[in-house]
Parts: C-alpha cells; structure tokens; sequence
C-alpha cells in the first residue's frame, strides 16, 4: 500500500463516470479476470474455429441426413414456444398486474411456482401421465371406451409441455413491466378517448414490449438450450444430436460441429434479449410510485380470468407437483437404497463446489470491475458471464476439446496414460462456472452497487480502511448477495442435466442424471424419486424470488 | 484553521479548479456556493483526502494536509463527512453508525459519546434503530452525529439538505447551524442552493468555472457583488444601462446615481476622469426599486407573481427596458396598469458593457 488508502474510483457514484479521474491504483485487476473470462472465452472461441472452418466431409454429412431434420424440428420449437408463452406470460401477467378477479392475489405469486419445476420433470410426468399406457388414456379407455388420444408423442407435445415450463419467465417480466408503469398512460389514453381495451393495445403493451420481449429471449434460449425435455419426447434437436454425435456415434468433431451452429442461433436471441434489456431501463424510468388502481372484472370476465390462471396453475405446476410425490410415494419403499444417497451425495456435492466457485469468481470479477471500471474491464465482464446463454451441451463440447487436447500434450510430455483432466470433477466444475456464472455475477454486482463511493468514504473519514472496510462494511453489507448468489447456483448446478451427463466421471451419477436414466426407459414412478428431491430443493429459490417480487410491488 | 493557497485541480486535460485560495477561522461555517459543474464538490474532495490536487497547498489548523505529491491519508485527517445521500451503514443500527468512528476509544467513553451525540441530535430515542426505518431528515442527522462524534478539526457537508423537502430543508439547515455553533465546529459546506448558503454560513464563496468569484458574508455578495456571474448568481434583479458621469456618479434613465464605478471603467484611459462617459450596466435588485404612487416616474406592469406578503412585480420602463420590485401585497395592480416607482438604491453596483 502505498502512504495513501485511494478510495477506488470505481465505486458507483451519483457524478458521470468517475472512472479514470481519480489516482489508478498500484496493482491492475487483470491477473484475476482475464483467467475467468477464458472459461467461457475458449470453448466459444474453439466452437467458432469450427464454424468458421468446417470439416467438409462431416458438413456434407450433417448437412444431407442430419441438419434438414433439426432445423424444422428447432424451428417449430421456437415458434411454438415463442408463441405460447408471449401468449400465457402477457395476458397473465396483465390480469394479475393490472387487473382484480377472484384469486388474483393467490395467482400473483403462485403462477410463478412452475420455476421451481425443471421443464425434464415437467415432460416426463405429463409423458407418464398421457402416455397410452398411463392413467389418463387407461381411464378414458375403460370408462368412455375412448381409444384415441391426441398423441402426447409429437411436436405438439413438447411444444406445450415446454410452454407450460418457460411461461414464467415472459410472465415475470411483463408483470414487472405492468406494474412498473403504473396506471398513468393508461388513464392519459383513456382521457384522450380510447376504450380501455385500445388503451391496452396502444398503450400499456407497446411500452412493455421491452420486458416482454426480455423475457421471450430468456424463454427461447431456454428453449434451444433444453435437453432434458426433447431427449424424454425424442424430439431430434440440436442437443440431443449433439449428444448422440458424441455418446453414440463417437463423433466429437461432428459434435462440435453442430454445436457450433447451434450456438451461432443463441447469440441471435442473446443479442435480441440484450437489446431488450436495455431499452427496459427507459421504459421502467417513467414509473410513478403510486399503487395501481386495478381494473375490476366482473361476472363472466372474472370468472373467464380465475379459470385461465387456474388451468394454467394446475397444467403447469399443481399436477405436476402432485404426480411427482403420488410416483415418489409409491416407490420409495422399493426404490430407496444406499444407490440414492450417493445420487444425492454426488449432487451436493457438486452443487456446492460449483456453487461455491461461482460465487468466489464472480467476486473475484465483481471487485475487479469496482476497482477498474473500464470500458474493456466491462466488457471483459460481459463476456465472462455470455456462458448463460451457452446450452450445456455445447459448453460441455466446447471445454471438453480443448481439455482432450491439454491431456494429450501432457501424455506426449510426461509419457502418462489415459486421461488426466477429462473425465474428472474439474471439467463438470468449469463448465458449470461458464454455465452459471452470470447468475452469482448479477447478484454480487447489484450488492456491490449498494456499496456506493460515499459509504467507502465515510469508513475512511472515519478512519477505517482496507481489510477492516472489507469485514466491517462490505462483507456485511454483502451477505444477502453472497447468499443469494449461492442458492441460486446451487440449485442451478443441481437441476442441470446435459453438463453433468456429458462431462462427468464413468459411472459418477446424480440425481438428475437419475432422472435422464429413469425417464429414458420410461421408469416415470422411479424417476418421481430424484425428481422430488431437485423440485423441493429448486423451491427455495423460487420463494426467494416470489418474496422479493411480490415485496417489492406491495 | 482551513487554508487553502492557491489550490489547482484537473481531470486529465480538463481544469476542474484553477488557483482557488480561502481561509476559515476556527469555529465558521464556510460555505462554497456555485451551478454544478464549478468545481465545489473537487474542492470538498480534495479537503476531505479522497483526491490528490495538482498544485497549490491545503493546510489544516497550520499543517499541511495535501501539496502536489504529499498528501495525508483522508483517515489521518479528523475531518468529519456529512455526505448528501447520507451514506449510512444500512446493516448498522444508528448507535452503531454513531460509534463507527470511536472505535479507539474505551466502551464507557464510546457509549457516553454516544448518548451525548444523539442527545446533541435529537435522536435518542432511535439508537436502536436501522436507517431504513427513519426519515430522510433523521438520517441526516444520524449522519451529522456519526461524523461529529470523533471529534473532527472540520466537518464537511456535501449539498447535505439537498435530499429533503423545502420546508424540512429551511428547519434542519437552522437546526444544524446552531449545533455547529453550539460545538464550537468549524465546518464548510458544499451546496448550489443559495438559500442553504445564507442560512447556514458565515461566509461563502461563490464558485464559478473552477475558480472562486467572490469569498464574502451574505450580505457583501447581495449588496456589492464583485462581478457580473456573482450579481446574476445572488438574488433577483436586472442590468440597466448607465453612463459614468464622473468617478463617483453613474446616470441610468431613472436618475443619477452615487457609488464607485468599475474600476476597468477608471482604467480605461488611465486616470479616473477619463471614465466619463464609459457605457455601464447597473445592476438594480427588486428590493431597490420602492412603489410609490406619489411619484412622477412610471412604469407599466407587465407581468406580476403573487407571493402571498407581497408580488413580484416585473415593470415595463418607457425605454422597453425591465425592472423587478417586491411589493406589499395589497398594492394589487392589475397588468398593463401604470404604477408610480422611485428608487432607492444603497450600493451602486457597476459593471462596464
């Protein structure tokens, strides 16, 4: 240290970017971002080399037997989904934001409750349920004698199931965006003439279209990142061709080829979805503070609102809900052996290291970007956190090629044998880091914001500095975030299934990969077991999420 | 107590504070006035320790505290920080904020200083609580506590009303002034709000342009202004052109008036008669122009502000030219009425076209 403690001038302030005014510090904060920027950085990087240069036999390959298939089929899943959860978010998102009926309090909150449903248990309990065998079609066979129904099998299908799951996220943001621009427009439209209905489509809509369309991106990727869902439907999409390529056919290269253009359409979304996100901030800028006079529906409409919630409700969360632990209940008794405590040991125990990586690098980067709040340092930032956007099946490829190449250079070097990195904790930890980084990242970096110059400056005017700012102040001050940051990734990491079944150690499973085995030979009851434990862990999150949600509108 | 000596300041190519130099005896209450963007929150930040200036000297109770490349620690200062979004500790109840900085001080002693603060403050009855449970104006005072509390050589507020409601700003701005008088503390505060300045400070210095224009009581800046920015910046009123009649007397169209005339005006040839004739304006403020409806000279009221004790009245001379006066609000008249004015100026205030 030098004689003076220099407050970083990267500490939010009230006064235009302070950034390079005051005194630079001793030491530069790249050592500790660039290495974690890489994670993510490489496997994008290989994955774009092999864009850029493609193999041309593979290519002609792909492109005659394989590409045809997965492009329509990718392409009916993003319509689909697109369309149906555009449709379930917004309007549900309106009635409950804008709106009053019967239960609107209850579904306020409750229809945020499938989040804590990864969409793989979602699929298969409805697969189980619809399927011709389950109970659904055994009930309507022996008491109406009804042998057809609509094949649970099919596009369709997934289409739904995958809406039922990712509605959530388009109805989170466009109720943030209902509520945040409060009654106002609407009432000026109205006293220019319009009926409240135009005034809806003219004026509340367009200006959520931000937050909507945030959240359709968020959705999308989802979408095209899933593999859990298409893999329970066999529905032939970029990651399960991408799993096949390389656990059947052996394929790495053909496998980094098609994760190489699946990539290539996320980024189109990401770049959408960030687009969004920017113009959010204007549209959230005219918020008044005042609470919403809702509309109060009446006779059929109300009845017309609490049934839609209800269906949706039920479909998405309540039947699930309750078939998981109905199956889990009948096969627990058979079902539960020592196999489920090392399922459940292996879970915890990679959850909590990623989750404890994450949170430790995304302080690490959090403080490098307070302390060097440079253009290059944000977007170093940026991009270390793109890797939310990356399907697990494609980071799974995209670190494991450059980790095969490093183990064999370390055989050429040392003379060694087999593996030395691949196929160990190490490469599932950093693909679960470039995973989810964003997500310990986000709440660290708000935390940090809270830290604003002036409350540095007072512990220093007031004579205290350094290390005891840092457990005195921050660390206080930030154990919200720090906690927050790692529930979230921990239940992340836990639900996460194509990382950990591409990358994990022979023969090391999990209680999601439980489940992918389970629901691929149609086990559904004995994949109720594994699924309840992710579902009720996953719903602590989500009422972290519903309590500050709703706390912050109440 | 504080000296500043020709203190300079820039960030990168762009000065932020070109040779500022004032001096505040021990026990004022300073005040640097100025738009934002003059530079008074860099001279705070420079005194506070959270900058290092580029040249001059600030010394603090006859030490020097920062030159070009010595600077003393902001912790070794003992200069206490009223910040203008408080900067409370929010994980911190308001005793603790308090004691945040006595932390070398033994617990009974910490504990009576304390008590004693948010006595001084008028909070004890709130030391257990967090800042998020009190208002705007309580925090403000948390914050003035916690930095009194160490007992700084100089406490500085940066714009700390401006966070609050008018009213509530007149009140605490009162309230805060006589607990620094009572402690005997010498203080200098940061604020755009002239108001703010008037009520709180003993002397102020008015900031334009990374320099300070003036460095005077209240009442020097309203009354004799040294340059045009700080006649427009203080107060209300107008600029008449005049003409020097001789070194003493200035004729505007409402009359001949005596005071000093700019001193370039007495330059410009080199001797003080030379001046006859220079073209000046006058700065003529609303409470120099008297309602009289005995006299002779007449002005039309163009517009008028109701105040409630009185209306601002903006009046239309003969010439076109505008003037501003403060009336009794029974003078109601209604506009385009032609009224009887005369006036009354104390200090002539000139500056040359």
């Amino acid at each position: 240290m030098p004689e003076h403690d220099v407050t970083p001038s990267a500490i939010p302030t009230r006064a235009p970017s302070s950034g390079a005014r005051v005194f630079s510090l001793p030491a530069s904060a790249w050592p500790a971002a660039l290495p974690i920027a890489l994670i993510t950085a490489v496997p994008i990087m290989v994955l774009l080399a092999h864009l850029l240069h493609p193999d041309q036999e593979i290519w002609q390959h792909l492109w005659q037997y394989v590409l045809p298939e997965l492009l329509i089929n990718t392409l009916w899943l993003v319509l689909g989904v697109g369309v149906g959860v555009t449709l379930l978010g917004v309007s549900l998102a309106w009635l409950t934001a804008a709106c009053d009926y019967p239960g609107r309090r209850f579904f306020a909150w409750a229809l945020l409750l499938p989040l804590a449903l990864p969409a793989y248990v979602t699929a298969f309990v409805w697969l189980g349920l619809l399927d011709f065998t389950g109970p659904v079609a055994g009930w309507l066979r022996e008491t109406w004698g009804m042998t057809w129904l609509p094949p649970i099998r099919s596009r369709g299908g997934v289409i739904l199931v995958m809406v039922l799951a990712l509605y959530p996220y388009v109805y989170l943001t466009a109720r943030a965006a209902f509520q945040g621009m409060g009654p106002r427009l609407t009432e000026a439209a109205q006293s220019l003439g319009l009926p409240r209905w135009r005034a809806f489509f003219r004026v509340a809509l367009p200006m959520a279209r931000p937050g909507i369309m945030a959240g359709l991106m968020l959705a999308l990727m989802e979408s095209l990142a899933d593999f859990g869902t298409v893999s329970v439907f066999n529905y032939n999409t970029f990651t399960t061709a991408i799993y096949k390529s390389w656990f059947s056919l052996f394929s790495l290269p053909a496998a980094a080829q098609l994760a190489s253009i699946l990539i290539f359409f996320v980024f189109v979304f990401a770049v959408l979805e960030s687009v969004a996100r920017s113009r959010r901030s204007y549209a959230a800028s005219t918020r008044s503070a005042q609470t919403p006079r809702r509309i109060a529906l009446k006779g059929a409409s109300a009845w017309l609102a609490l049934l839609w919630s209800a269906v949706v409700f039920i479909l998405a969360f309540a039947i699930p809900i309750g078939q998981i632990g109905h199956w889990a209940l009948n096969v627990y008794g058979q079902d539960l052996d020592s196999r489920y405590l090392e399922f459940a040991w292996h879970s915890l125990l990679l959850s909590g290291l990623g989750a404890l990586l994450v949170v430790g690098l995304a302080l690490i980067l959090g403080y490098a970007q307070r302390l060097q709040p440079t253009p290059t340092m944000r977007l170093t930032a940026r991009l270390a956190t793109l890797g939310y956007a990356l399907p697990g099946t494609v980071l799974a490829v995209g670190i494991f090629i450059p980790i095969a190449w490093l183990d064999n250079r370390l055989i050429e070097l040392f003379g060694l044998d087999g593996q030395i990195l691949g196929g160990t904790l190490i490469v599932m930890l950093l693909a679960y880091c470039a995973r989810f980084l964003a997500v310990g990242f986000g709440s660290i970096e708000a935390g940090l914001g809270r830290i604003t110059r002036s409350v540095d400056e007072a512990a220093q005017s007031l004579g205290v500095i350094g290390g005891r700012r840092l457990t005195r102040i921050h660390l206080p001050m930030l154990r919200v975030s720090l906690l927050t940051a790692l529930a979230m990734s921990f239940v992340d990491i836990m639900k996460e299934l194509p990382i950990t079944l591409m990358t994990r150690p022979f023969g090391w499973d999990t209680l999601a990969v439980r489940v992918f085995e389970m629901t691929s030979e149609g086990e559904w009851e004995r994949a109720a077991l594994p699924a309840s434990v992710i579902v009720i862990v996953g719903l602590l999150p989500t009422y972290w999420l519903i309590k500050h949600t709703e706390h912050a509108h109440t | 107590m504080l000296t500043l000596e020709h203190v300079a300041q820039s960030y990168g190519a762009k000065p932020v504070l070109k040779d500022v130099s004032f001096q505040l005896k021990a026990g004022q209450i300073g005040c640097l006035l100025g738009p934002s963007g003059c530079g008074k929150t860099t001279a705070l930040r420079l005194i506070a320790g959270f900058e290092r200036l580029a040249g001059g000297a600030i010394y603090l109770g006859g030490q020097v505290i920062a030159r070009p490349g010595h600077c003393m620690p902001a912790e070794q200062r003992r200069v206490g920080l009223v910040f203008q979004d408080y900067a409370l500790f929010p994980h911190l109840s308001v005793a603790a904020n308090v004691s945040f900085g006595l932390s070398h001080l033994p617990t009974a002693d910490r504990n009576n200083r304390i008590h004693e603060m948010l006595d001084l403050v008028g909070l004890a009855r709130e030391a257990e609580s967090y800042p998020h449970q009190l208002s705007g104006g309580q925090q403000q005072r948390v914050a003035l506590a916690r930095a009194l509390a160490p007992r700084p050589r100089l406490l500085l507020l940066d714009e700390p009303f401006s966070n609050l409601d008018v009213e509530l700003r007149e009140k605490l701005s009162l309230e805060v002034r006589d607990i620094l008088k009572h402690e005997a503390i010498t203080a200098l505060l940061v604020t755009h709000d002239q108001n703010e300045a008037f009520a709180m400070a003993d002397v102020v210095g008015v900031m334009n342009e990374g320099a300070i224009q003036q460095w005077a009581a209240p009442y020097t800046l309203y009354h004799e202004p040294a340059n045009r920015f700080v006649a427009d910046f203080i107060g209300q009123g107008v600029f008449l052109p005049g003409t020097v009649l001789n070194d003493k007397q200035v004729e505007i169209e409402l009359g001949v008036l005596d005071g000093h005339i700019p001193s370039d005006c007495a330059d410009s040839g080199g001797c003080g008669a030379c001046a006859k004739s220079c073209k000046v304006d006058v700065l003529v403020r609303p409470d120099d122009i008297i309602h009289d409806d005995d006299s002779a000279m007449q002005a039309e009221v163009e517009r008028k502000a109701f105040r409630g004790a009185e209306f601002l009245y903006t009046l239309r001379l003969p010439s076109g030219n505008r003037l501003l006066t403060l009336v009794p609000s029974h003078h109601n008249h209604a506009i385009g009425e032609k009224i009887g004015i005369r006036l009354d100026i104390d200090h002539v205030v000139a500056f040359r076209q």
